[in-house]
Protein backbone atom coordinates (compact mmCIF):
# COMPACT_ATOMS: atom_id res chain seq x y z
CA UNK A 1 0.00 0.00 0.00
CA UNK A 2 1.16 3.37 -0.91
CA UNK A 3 1.33 6.55 1.93
CA UNK A 4 -1.33 8.70 2.39
CA UNK A 5 -0.27 12.30 2.59
CA UNK A 6 -1.38 15.19 4.89
CA UNK A 7 -0.39 18.79 3.81
CA UNK A 8 -1.28 20.71 7.10
CA UNK A 9 -3.17 23.69 5.96
CA UNK A 10 -1.68 26.60 8.03
CA UNK A 11 -3.49 30.15 9.20
CA UNK A 12 -1.71 32.56 11.18
CA UNK A 13 1.33 30.96 12.04
CA UNK A 14 -0.52 27.82 13.30
CA UNK A 15 -2.09 24.62 12.07
CA UNK A 16 -5.27 25.20 11.10
CA UNK A 17 -7.97 23.17 12.52
CA UNK A 18 -9.36 21.42 9.13
CA UNK A 19 -6.02 19.71 8.88
CA UNK A 20 -7.78 17.20 11.42
CA UNK A 21 -10.44 16.72 9.19
CA UNK A 22 -7.92 16.07 6.26
CA UNK A 23 -6.82 13.44 8.61
CA UNK A 24 -10.10 11.69 8.88
CA UNK A 25 -10.47 12.11 4.99
CA UNK A 26 -7.18 10.49 4.53
CA UNK A 27 -8.17 7.35 6.73
CA UNK A 28 -11.04 7.34 4.98
CA UNK A 29 -9.07 6.40 2.03
CA UNK A 30 -7.05 3.75 3.99
CA UNK A 31 -4.27 3.63 6.06
CA UNK A 32 -2.57 6.65 8.82
CA UNK A 33 -1.59 9.60 7.27
CA UNK A 34 2.16 11.41 7.34
CA UNK A 35 1.03 14.85 8.11
CA UNK A 36 3.46 17.30 7.01
CA UNK A 37 3.85 20.83 8.00
CA UNK A 38 5.01 23.58 5.80
CA UNK A 39 6.76 25.80 8.63
CA UNK A 40 10.09 28.49 8.81
CA UNK A 41 9.63 27.31 12.31
CA UNK A 42 9.39 23.74 13.35
CA UNK A 43 7.82 24.20 16.69
CA UNK A 44 4.67 25.11 14.36
CA UNK A 45 4.12 21.34 13.75
CA UNK A 46 4.07 19.83 17.34
CA UNK A 47 0.46 20.81 17.55
CA UNK A 48 -0.03 17.86 14.99
CA UNK A 49 1.38 15.32 16.75
CA UNK A 50 -1.43 15.41 18.81
CA UNK A 51 -4.10 14.62 16.20
CA UNK A 52 -5.06 10.78 16.58
CA UNK A 53 -4.71 8.92 13.77
CA UNK A 54 -1.68 10.67 12.31
CA UNK A 55 1.35 8.22 12.46
CA UNK A 56 4.04 10.61 11.69
CA UNK A 57 4.02 14.43 11.32
CA UNK A 58 7.10 16.21 9.12
CA UNK A 59 7.86 19.68 9.98
CA UNK A 60 9.34 20.59 6.85
CA UNK A 61 11.30 23.28 7.24
CA UNK A 62 12.23 26.04 4.84
CA UNK A 63 12.17 29.98 4.26
CA UNK A 64 10.28 29.34 0.91
CA UNK A 65 7.47 28.81 3.23
CA UNK A 66 7.31 32.37 4.70
CA UNK A 67 5.07 33.68 1.97
CA UNK A 68 3.13 31.72 -0.97
CA UNK A 69 4.84 31.12 -4.18
CA UNK A 70 3.16 28.39 -5.73
CA UNK A 71 6.39 26.99 -7.53
CA UNK A 72 8.32 27.02 -4.25
CA UNK A 73 5.98 25.13 -1.99
CA UNK A 74 4.91 22.52 -4.93
CA UNK A 75 8.99 21.70 -5.13
CA UNK A 76 9.66 22.22 -1.60
CA UNK A 77 7.35 19.63 -0.54
CA UNK A 78 7.85 17.61 -3.70
CA UNK A 79 11.29 16.96 -2.11
CA UNK A 80 10.46 15.47 0.97
CA UNK A 81 6.91 13.97 0.38
CA UNK A 82 6.96 10.25 -0.02
CA UNK A 83 5.06 8.68 -2.82
CA UNK A 84 1.39 7.96 -2.58
CA UNK A 85 -1.75 10.21 -2.19
CA UNK A 86 -1.64 13.41 -0.71
CA UNK A 87 -4.87 15.55 0.35
CA UNK A 88 -4.81 19.36 0.88
CA UNK A 89 -7.28 21.16 2.25
CA UNK A 90 -9.88 22.80 -0.50
CA UNK A 91 -8.90 27.08 0.10
CA UNK A 92 -8.16 28.69 -3.36
CA UNK A 93 -4.23 29.29 -1.89
CA UNK A 94 -4.14 25.03 -1.02
CA UNK A 95 -5.99 24.33 -4.39
CA UNK A 96 -3.38 25.75 -6.38
CA UNK A 97 -1.12 24.15 -4.27
CA UNK A 98 -2.38 20.43 -4.97
CA UNK A 99 -2.56 21.52 -8.93
CA UNK A 100 0.99 22.54 -9.10
CA UNK A 101 2.70 19.15 -6.69
CA UNK A 102 -0.14 16.99 -9.03
CA UNK A 103 1.48 18.40 -12.35
CA UNK A 104 5.01 17.89 -11.07
CA UNK A 105 4.50 14.35 -10.24
CA UNK A 106 2.65 13.62 -13.42
CA UNK A 107 -0.62 12.15 -11.42
CA UNK A 108 -3.91 13.68 -11.48
CA UNK A 109 -5.84 16.36 -9.06
CA UNK A 110 -9.27 16.13 -7.69
CA UNK A 111 -10.49 19.13 -5.96
CA UNK A 112 -13.26 19.91 -3.21
CA UNK A 113 -13.47 16.29 -2.18
CA UNK A 114 -16.63 15.99 0.18
CA UNK A 115 -17.25 12.36 0.28
CA UNK A 116 -14.78 9.26 -0.26
CA UNK A 117 -15.81 5.76 -0.10
CA UNK A 118 -13.15 3.34 -0.81
CA UNK A 119 -11.53 4.42 -3.80
CA UNK A 120 -14.25 6.90 -5.41
CA UNK A 121 -14.34 10.39 -4.67
CA UNK A 122 -17.31 13.18 -5.04
CA UNK A 123 -16.97 16.59 -5.57
CA UNK A 124 -20.03 19.57 -6.11
CA UNK A 125 -19.51 20.20 -10.05
CA UNK A 126 -21.74 22.98 -12.24
CA UNK A 127 -20.97 25.02 -8.92
CA UNK A 128 -23.38 22.59 -6.76
CA UNK A 129 -25.68 22.01 -9.25
CA UNK A 130 -24.64 18.40 -9.06
CA UNK A 131 -22.57 15.63 -8.02
CA UNK A 132 -19.73 13.84 -9.50
CA UNK A 133 -17.72 11.12 -8.45
CA UNK A 134 -14.43 9.34 -9.54
CA UNK A 135 -12.64 6.32 -9.28
CA UNK A 136 -8.71 6.70 -8.26
CA UNK A 137 -6.45 4.30 -10.23
CA UNK A 138 -3.42 4.98 -8.44
CA UNK A 139 -2.32 8.10 -6.64
CA UNK A 140 -3.49 11.41 -6.79
CA UNK A 141 -3.74 14.66 -5.10
CA UNK A 142 -6.84 15.84 -3.59
CA UNK A 143 -8.84 18.90 -1.96
CA UNK A 144 -10.85 18.47 0.51
CA UNK A 145 -13.73 20.99 1.46
CA UNK A 146 -14.02 21.81 4.96
CA UNK A 147 -16.89 21.17 7.49
CA UNK A 148 -17.74 17.79 5.58
CA UNK A 149 -15.14 15.28 7.32
CA UNK A 150 -15.15 15.05 11.32
CA UNK A 151 -12.09 16.81 12.74
CA UNK A 152 -9.64 13.57 13.90
CA UNK A 153 -9.63 14.12 17.87
CA UNK A 154 -6.96 14.95 19.72
CA UNK A 155 -5.06 12.96 22.20
CA UNK A 156 -2.89 11.47 20.40
CA UNK A 157 1.35 11.35 20.62
CA UNK A 158 3.23 10.94 17.16
CA UNK A 159 7.14 11.44 16.57
CA UNK A 160 8.00 14.97 14.78
CA UNK A 161 10.44 15.08 12.49
CA UNK A 162 12.27 18.41 11.05
CA UNK A 163 13.56 17.95 7.81
CA UNK A 164 14.74 21.05 5.96
CA UNK A 165 13.53 21.29 2.00
CA UNK A 166 13.94 24.04 -0.42
CA UNK A 167 12.29 25.22 -3.34
CA UNK A 168 12.79 27.50 -6.30
CA UNK A 169 10.62 30.73 -5.41
CA UNK A 170 9.44 31.87 -8.76
CA UNK A 171 7.92 34.99 -8.29
CA UNK A 172 8.59 38.18 -5.58
CA UNK A 173 6.09 39.85 -3.50
CA UNK A 174 6.46 43.89 -3.56
CA UNK A 175 4.10 44.84 -0.99
CA UNK A 176 1.69 43.48 1.55
CA UNK A 177 -2.03 45.61 1.49
CA UNK A 178 -3.35 44.39 4.76
CA UNK A 179 -7.30 44.86 4.36
CA UNK A 180 -8.96 47.62 5.32
CA UNK A 181 -11.07 46.44 7.94
CA UNK A 182 -10.12 44.27 10.56
CA UNK A 183 -13.00 41.73 9.87
CA UNK A 184 -12.07 38.10 8.41
CA UNK A 185 -12.49 37.52 4.74
CA UNK A 186 -15.70 35.80 3.53
CA UNK A 187 -13.43 32.65 2.13
CA UNK A 188 -11.63 33.05 5.27
CA UNK A 189 -14.57 32.88 7.97
CA UNK A 190 -16.16 29.96 9.76
CA UNK A 191 -19.66 31.98 10.06
CA UNK A 192 -20.66 34.40 7.27
CA UNK A 193 -23.30 37.21 7.23
CA UNK A 194 -24.07 38.34 3.89
CA UNK A 195 -26.80 41.15 3.05
CA UNK A 196 -28.44 41.43 -0.67
CA UNK A 197 -30.06 44.13 -2.85
CA UNK A 198 -32.95 43.62 0.52
CA UNK A 199 -30.98 45.72 2.30
CA UNK A 200 -32.32 49.14 0.85
CA UNK A 201 -28.68 50.80 1.04
CA UNK A 202 -24.90 49.60 1.64
CA UNK A 203 -25.33 51.84 4.28
CA UNK A 204 -27.18 49.40 6.67
CA UNK A 205 -24.63 46.75 5.87
CA UNK A 206 -23.71 48.29 9.52
CA UNK A 207 -26.21 46.39 11.03
CA UNK A 208 -24.53 42.80 9.63
CA UNK A 209 -21.22 44.72 10.66
CA UNK A 210 -22.60 44.80 14.47
CA UNK A 211 -23.30 41.11 14.11
CA UNK A 212 -20.70 39.89 12.73
CA UNK A 213 -18.31 41.93 15.02
CA UNK A 214 -20.36 40.48 17.87
CA UNK A 215 -20.29 36.46 16.83
CA UNK A 216 -16.59 36.84 14.78
CA UNK A 217 -18.12 36.36 11.53
CA UNK A 218 -17.60 37.78 7.71
CA UNK A 219 -19.67 40.03 6.10
CA UNK A 220 -20.92 39.00 2.36
CA UNK A 221 -22.66 40.32 0.26
CA UNK A 222 -24.87 39.02 -2.92
CA UNK A 223 -23.98 39.73 -6.17
CA UNK A 224 -27.03 42.15 -7.04
CA UNK A 225 -25.56 44.23 -4.09
CA UNK A 226 -22.04 44.35 -5.21
CA UNK A 227 -23.04 45.43 -8.73
CA UNK A 228 -25.69 47.81 -7.61
CA UNK A 229 -23.51 49.71 -4.21
CA UNK A 230 -20.41 51.06 -5.34
CA UNK A 231 -19.48 50.73 -1.74
CA UNK A 232 -20.01 47.48 -1.73
CA UNK A 233 -16.62 46.01 -3.09
CA UNK A 234 -16.35 42.55 -5.19
CA UNK A 235 -14.13 41.06 -2.63
CA UNK A 236 -17.27 40.31 -0.17
CA UNK A 237 -19.08 38.88 -3.02
CA UNK A 238 -20.58 35.27 -2.17
CA UNK A 239 -21.35 33.11 -5.36
CA UNK A 240 -20.73 32.46 -8.59
CA UNK A 241 -17.95 35.24 -10.19
CA UNK A 242 -17.41 35.74 -6.19
CA UNK A 243 -15.95 33.49 -3.70
CA UNK A 244 -17.37 30.10 -2.86
CA UNK A 245 -17.79 29.18 0.92
CA UNK A 246 -18.55 26.58 2.98
CA UNK A 247 -18.64 27.55 6.52
CA UNK A 248 -20.61 26.18 9.56
CA UNK A 249 -23.05 29.05 9.62
CA UNK A 250 -24.29 31.26 6.71
CA UNK A 251 -26.82 34.29 7.69
CA UNK A 252 -28.13 35.08 4.07
CA UNK A 253 -30.38 38.41 4.98
CA UNK A 254 -32.45 40.41 2.22
CA UNK A 255 -30.97 37.52 -0.12
CA UNK A 256 -33.87 36.25 -2.65
CA UNK A 257 -31.45 33.15 -3.61
CA UNK A 258 -30.48 33.74 -7.04
CA UNK A 259 -29.18 30.44 -8.59
CA UNK A 260 -25.76 32.51 -8.81
CA UNK A 261 -26.14 33.20 -4.89
CA UNK A 262 -26.90 29.53 -3.90
CA UNK A 263 -23.70 28.47 -5.90
CA UNK A 264 -21.17 29.99 -3.90
CA UNK A 265 -22.92 29.07 -0.75
CA UNK A 266 -25.45 26.00 -0.50
CA UNK A 267 -23.08 23.51 0.72
CA UNK A 268 -22.87 26.09 3.58
CA UNK A 269 -23.44 23.06 7.24
CA UNK A 270 -26.34 25.31 8.47
CA UNK A 271 -27.87 28.52 6.89
CA UNK A 272 -29.91 31.17 8.13
CA UNK A 273 -32.40 33.41 5.68
CA UNK A 274 -34.11 36.25 6.86
CA UNK A 275 -36.30 37.88 3.77
CA UNK A 276 -39.97 39.95 3.91
CA UNK A 277 -40.81 37.56 0.83
CA UNK A 278 -41.63 34.10 1.84
CA UNK A 279 -41.68 32.69 -1.55
CA UNK A 280 -37.97 34.09 -1.85
CA UNK A 281 -36.01 29.99 -3.27
CA UNK A 282 -33.55 31.12 -0.64
CA UNK A 283 -35.88 29.30 2.02
CA UNK A 284 -35.49 26.15 0.49
CA UNK A 285 -32.11 25.77 1.25
CA UNK A 286 -32.37 27.29 4.85
CA UNK A 287 -32.69 25.73 8.08
CA UNK A 288 -34.15 28.31 9.27
CA UNK A 289 -35.81 30.68 7.73
CA UNK A 290 -37.60 34.16 9.28
CA UNK A 291 -40.43 35.60 7.18
CA UNK A 292 -39.77 39.13 7.92
CA UNK A 293 -37.93 42.63 6.86
CA UNK A 294 -34.49 43.03 8.63
CA UNK A 295 -35.40 45.96 10.04
CA UNK A 296 -37.37 43.55 12.65
CA UNK A 297 -35.22 40.50 12.84
CA UNK A 298 -31.51 42.21 12.82
CA UNK A 299 -32.02 44.03 16.23
CA UNK A 300 -33.67 40.89 17.61
CA UNK A 301 -30.98 38.71 15.85
CA UNK A 302 -28.04 41.27 17.34
CA UNK A 303 -29.44 41.82 21.15
CA UNK A 304 -29.88 38.19 21.94
CA UNK A 305 -26.61 36.95 19.96
CA UNK A 306 -25.17 39.20 22.29
CA UNK A 307 -26.49 38.13 25.23
CA UNK A 308 -25.51 34.93 24.80
CA UNK A 309 -21.81 35.93 23.98
CA UNK A 310 -21.49 38.56 27.45
CA UNK B 1 6.66 41.59 -28.87
CA UNK B 2 5.26 38.62 -26.46
CA UNK B 3 3.50 35.63 -27.27
CA UNK B 4 0.41 35.27 -25.05
CA UNK B 5 -1.99 32.21 -25.11
CA UNK B 6 -5.45 32.86 -23.27
CA UNK B 7 -7.10 29.27 -22.48
CA UNK B 8 -10.96 29.26 -22.95
CA UNK B 9 -13.33 26.76 -22.49
CA UNK B 10 -17.17 26.26 -23.09
CA UNK B 11 -19.16 24.95 -20.32
CA UNK B 12 -23.14 25.63 -19.55
CA UNK B 13 -24.54 29.03 -19.48
CA UNK B 14 -24.18 29.18 -15.37
CA UNK B 15 -28.17 30.06 -15.07
CA UNK B 16 -29.00 26.74 -16.27
CA UNK B 17 -30.71 24.01 -14.96
CA UNK B 18 -28.46 20.96 -14.53
CA UNK B 19 -30.62 18.05 -15.67
CA UNK B 20 -29.23 14.38 -14.06
CA UNK B 21 -30.39 11.70 -16.48
CA UNK B 22 -29.36 8.18 -15.90
CA UNK B 23 -26.00 8.57 -14.31
CA UNK B 24 -24.47 11.26 -16.21
CA UNK B 25 -25.75 14.91 -16.88
CA UNK B 26 -27.48 15.75 -19.66
CA UNK B 27 -26.13 18.99 -20.80
CA UNK B 28 -27.61 18.69 -24.51
CA UNK B 29 -30.57 21.19 -24.18
CA UNK B 30 -28.31 23.38 -22.34
CA UNK B 31 -26.97 26.41 -23.94
CA UNK B 32 -23.31 26.77 -23.90
CA UNK B 33 -21.02 29.86 -23.18
CA UNK B 34 -17.32 30.97 -22.44
CA UNK B 35 -16.87 30.35 -18.63
CA UNK B 36 -17.67 33.81 -16.82
CA UNK B 37 -13.69 33.60 -15.52
CA UNK B 38 -12.10 33.41 -19.20
CA UNK B 39 -13.58 36.60 -20.26
CA UNK B 40 -11.41 38.48 -17.70
CA UNK B 41 -8.86 36.08 -18.79
CA UNK B 42 -9.30 37.30 -22.35
CA UNK B 43 -9.86 40.54 -21.41
CA UNK B 44 -6.46 40.94 -19.30
CA UNK B 45 -4.46 39.15 -22.54
CA UNK B 46 -5.15 42.19 -24.96
CA UNK B 47 -4.49 44.83 -22.38
CA UNK B 48 -0.99 43.52 -22.05
CA UNK B 49 -0.89 43.18 -25.84
CA UNK B 50 -1.71 46.57 -25.97
CA UNK B 51 0.75 47.51 -23.40
CA UNK B 52 3.64 45.79 -24.70
CA UNK B 53 2.58 44.58 -28.37
CA UNK B 54 2.62 40.87 -29.36
CA UNK B 55 -0.19 38.94 -30.37
CA UNK B 56 -3.10 36.81 -28.47
CA UNK B 57 -3.98 33.08 -29.31
CA UNK B 58 -7.60 32.27 -27.83
CA UNK B 59 -6.79 27.90 -27.15
CA UNK B 60 -9.67 25.73 -26.42
CA UNK B 61 -9.85 21.69 -26.02
CA UNK B 62 -12.91 19.98 -27.09
CA UNK B 63 -15.22 19.39 -30.09
CA UNK B 64 -16.30 21.29 -33.13
CA UNK B 65 -19.00 22.48 -30.94
CA UNK B 66 -16.49 24.36 -29.09
CA UNK B 67 -15.55 26.81 -32.10
CA UNK B 68 -18.01 29.40 -30.67
CA UNK B 69 -16.18 30.46 -27.64
CA UNK B 70 -13.09 31.03 -29.92
CA UNK B 71 -14.98 32.57 -31.94
CA UNK B 72 -16.38 34.72 -29.57
CA UNK B 73 -12.58 35.87 -28.55
CA UNK B 74 -11.85 36.14 -31.95
CA UNK B 75 -14.78 39.11 -31.72
CA UNK B 76 -13.39 40.69 -28.63
CA UNK B 77 -10.41 41.23 -30.56
CA UNK B 78 -7.69 38.00 -30.11
CA UNK B 79 -5.39 37.50 -33.12
CA UNK B 80 -5.27 33.49 -33.23
CA UNK B 81 -7.76 30.79 -32.67
CA UNK B 82 -6.82 27.39 -31.49
CA UNK B 83 -8.36 24.35 -30.72
CA UNK B 84 -7.52 21.09 -29.64
CA UNK B 85 -9.47 18.17 -31.08
CA UNK B 86 -10.91 16.36 -28.39
CA UNK B 87 -14.17 14.66 -27.63
CA UNK B 88 -15.10 12.76 -24.09
CA UNK B 89 -13.49 13.32 -20.57
CA UNK B 90 -9.56 13.37 -19.09
CA UNK B 91 -8.27 13.59 -15.98
CA UNK B 92 -6.49 16.70 -14.96
CA UNK B 93 -3.03 14.55 -15.51
CA UNK B 94 -4.00 13.82 -19.27
CA UNK B 95 -5.40 17.15 -20.15
CA UNK B 96 -2.69 19.30 -19.33
CA UNK B 97 -0.11 16.71 -20.97
CA UNK B 98 -1.82 17.99 -24.16
CA UNK B 99 -2.77 21.35 -23.56
CA UNK B 100 1.30 21.75 -22.58
CA UNK B 101 2.47 20.37 -25.73
CA UNK B 102 0.48 22.52 -27.71
CA UNK B 103 1.36 25.50 -25.73
CA UNK B 104 5.50 24.43 -26.55
CA UNK B 105 4.24 23.88 -29.65
CA UNK B 106 3.01 27.35 -30.56
CA UNK B 107 5.99 28.98 -28.46
CA UNK B 108 3.67 30.32 -25.39
CA UNK B 109 5.37 32.90 -23.61
CA UNK B 110 2.45 34.28 -21.07
CA UNK B 111 -0.62 32.28 -20.72
CA UNK B 112 -3.76 33.67 -19.07
CA UNK B 113 -6.55 31.80 -18.26
CA UNK B 114 -9.36 32.26 -15.73
CA UNK B 115 -9.30 31.50 -12.29
CA UNK B 116 -11.56 28.06 -12.29
CA UNK B 117 -14.23 26.31 -15.17
CA UNK B 118 -17.59 27.76 -14.51
CA UNK B 119 -18.57 23.44 -14.78
CA UNK B 120 -15.70 21.86 -12.99
CA UNK B 121 -14.69 24.81 -10.42
CA UNK B 122 -11.41 22.60 -9.94
CA UNK B 123 -9.24 25.72 -11.44
CA UNK B 124 -6.21 23.11 -11.69
CA UNK B 125 -5.21 23.91 -15.24
CA UNK B 126 -3.34 27.15 -14.42
CA UNK B 127 -1.30 26.16 -12.07
CA UNK B 128 -1.05 22.92 -13.31
CA UNK B 129 0.47 23.48 -16.90
CA UNK B 130 3.11 26.24 -15.08
CA UNK B 131 4.17 23.02 -13.36
CA UNK B 132 4.91 21.31 -16.27
CA UNK B 133 6.04 24.11 -18.16
CA UNK B 134 8.38 24.49 -15.27
CA UNK B 135 6.93 28.37 -14.95
CA UNK B 136 5.86 30.65 -12.45
CA UNK B 137 2.26 31.25 -11.76
CA UNK B 138 0.18 33.24 -9.85
CA UNK B 139 -3.52 32.34 -9.09
CA UNK B 140 -6.54 34.36 -8.66
CA UNK B 141 -5.26 37.63 -9.75
CA UNK B 142 -7.63 40.88 -9.22
CA UNK B 143 -5.12 43.18 -11.23
CA UNK B 144 -2.90 43.23 -13.64
CA UNK B 145 -0.22 45.88 -14.55
CA UNK B 146 2.37 46.03 -17.20
CA UNK B 147 5.32 48.19 -15.96
CA UNK B 148 8.07 46.69 -18.02
CA UNK B 149 7.45 42.92 -16.08
CA UNK B 150 3.90 41.61 -15.01
CA UNK B 151 2.86 42.70 -11.69
CA UNK B 152 -0.33 41.45 -10.13
CA UNK B 153 -2.65 41.43 -6.99
CA UNK B 154 -3.41 38.15 -5.44
CA UNK B 155 -5.21 37.48 -2.58
CA UNK B 156 -3.18 37.44 0.32
CA UNK B 157 -3.59 36.11 4.26
CA UNK B 158 -5.27 39.39 5.45
CA UNK B 159 -5.68 41.36 2.67
CA UNK B 160 -3.76 41.49 -0.87
CA UNK B 161 -0.13 40.88 -2.01
CA UNK B 162 1.28 42.81 -4.96
CA UNK B 163 3.87 40.31 -6.93
CA UNK B 164 6.03 40.85 -9.38
CA UNK B 165 5.58 37.38 -12.12
CA UNK B 166 8.30 36.41 -14.06
CA UNK B 167 7.73 35.60 -17.91
CA UNK B 168 7.35 32.84 -18.98
CA UNK B 169 4.08 32.42 -16.61
CA UNK B 170 0.34 31.38 -16.03
CA UNK B 171 -1.59 33.94 -14.24
CA UNK B 172 -5.06 32.91 -13.22
CA UNK B 173 -7.35 35.34 -13.06
CA UNK B 174 -10.62 36.58 -11.12
CA UNK B 175 -13.32 38.92 -11.31
CA UNK B 176 -11.89 42.05 -9.65
CA UNK B 177 -12.71 45.56 -10.75
CA UNK B 178 -12.19 44.65 -14.27
CA UNK B 179 -14.47 45.40 -17.08
CA UNK B 180 -14.72 43.30 -20.06
CA UNK B 181 -14.92 45.00 -23.76
CA UNK B 182 -17.53 43.94 -25.65
CA UNK B 183 -17.06 43.05 -29.56
CA UNK B 184 -17.86 45.45 -32.16
CA UNK B 185 -19.19 45.14 -35.65
CA UNK B 186 -16.09 44.74 -37.27
CA UNK B 187 -14.99 42.20 -34.51
CA UNK B 188 -17.96 39.85 -35.28
CA UNK B 189 -17.34 40.23 -38.83
CA UNK B 190 -13.88 39.47 -38.91
CA UNK B 191 -14.70 36.38 -36.17
CA UNK B 192 -17.35 34.85 -38.48
CA UNK B 193 -14.17 34.44 -41.61
CA UNK B 194 -11.80 33.61 -39.15
CA UNK B 195 -10.59 29.73 -39.54
CA UNK B 196 -9.56 28.13 -36.55
CA UNK B 197 -7.04 26.24 -36.47
CA UNK B 198 -7.47 22.29 -35.41
CA UNK B 199 -4.71 20.70 -33.75
CA UNK B 200 -4.89 16.51 -33.08
CA UNK B 201 -2.74 15.44 -29.97
CA UNK B 202 -2.83 11.95 -28.67
CA UNK B 203 -4.19 12.33 -25.06
CA UNK B 204 -2.92 9.87 -23.08
CA UNK B 205 -5.65 7.58 -21.06
CA UNK B 206 -7.40 8.73 -17.83
CA UNK B 207 -6.18 7.32 -14.27
CA UNK B 208 -9.20 9.06 -13.22
CA UNK B 209 -12.67 8.22 -14.39
CA UNK B 210 -15.88 9.60 -13.63
CA UNK B 211 -17.90 7.16 -12.32
CA UNK B 212 -21.46 8.50 -12.03
CA UNK B 213 -23.06 12.01 -11.72
CA UNK B 214 -26.19 12.59 -9.47
CA UNK B 215 -27.93 15.53 -8.18
CA UNK B 216 -27.12 16.72 -4.99
CA UNK B 217 -29.03 15.32 -1.98
CA UNK B 218 -31.85 17.25 -0.86
CA UNK B 219 -31.57 19.16 2.23
CA UNK B 220 -34.13 18.34 4.49
CA UNK B 221 -36.76 20.94 5.07
CA UNK B 222 -35.80 23.68 7.46
CA UNK B 223 -37.87 25.66 10.43
CA UNK B 224 -39.54 28.39 9.46
CA UNK B 225 -40.81 31.32 11.19
CA UNK B 226 -43.00 34.73 10.59
CA UNK B 227 -41.63 37.64 11.83
CA UNK B 228 -38.38 39.15 13.44
CA UNK B 229 -39.28 38.35 17.08
CA UNK B 230 -38.51 34.88 15.84
CA UNK B 231 -34.55 35.84 15.37
CA UNK B 232 -34.32 35.55 19.40
CA UNK B 233 -35.28 31.70 19.34
CA UNK B 234 -33.47 31.12 15.98
CA UNK B 235 -30.62 32.53 17.82
CA UNK B 236 -30.79 29.71 20.07
CA UNK B 237 -30.93 26.90 18.23
CA UNK B 238 -27.96 28.01 16.59
CA UNK B 239 -26.18 27.60 19.88
CA UNK B 240 -28.05 24.92 21.31
CA UNK B 241 -29.17 22.89 18.54
CA UNK B 242 -26.64 23.41 15.40
CA UNK B 243 -23.99 23.99 18.07
CA UNK B 244 -22.35 26.60 15.68
CA UNK B 245 -22.22 29.58 17.58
Amino acid sequence: MTETIVIAEIAKGTIHATTSELVTAAQALGGSPIVIVPCTDASVADAAASIQGASKVIAAKSDVFNHYDAAGWASAIDAIAPAGTILTSATPQSKDLAARIAARRNISVVQDVVAIDGNQLTSPVYSGKAMQTVALDGPAVISVRANVFDAAPSGGSCDVAVVDTTGNMATAVQEFMARASQRLDVAEANIIISGGRGMGSPDNFVHLEAIADTIGAAVGASRAAVDTWEAIPHSMQVGQTGKTVNPNLYIAVGISGAIQHLAGMRSSKYIVAINKDADAPIFQHADYGIVATWEEALPVLQTTLAGMMA
Amino acid sequence: MVNIIVLVKQVPDTNAKIVVSGDRVDLSAVKKVMSPYDEFAVEVALQHREATGGEVTALTLGGAGADKVLKDAKAIGVDHIVRIDSDGDHDSNSLQTAIASVLSELGAEVVYCGKSAADTGAGSTGPGLAERMGWASVSNVTAVAFDGGITVVAPSEGGDARISVPIPAVISCDKGNMKVRKPNVKGIMQAKKAKVDVKSVAIQPSSVAIVAHTMPPAKPAGKSYEGGAAAAEVARLLRDEANVI
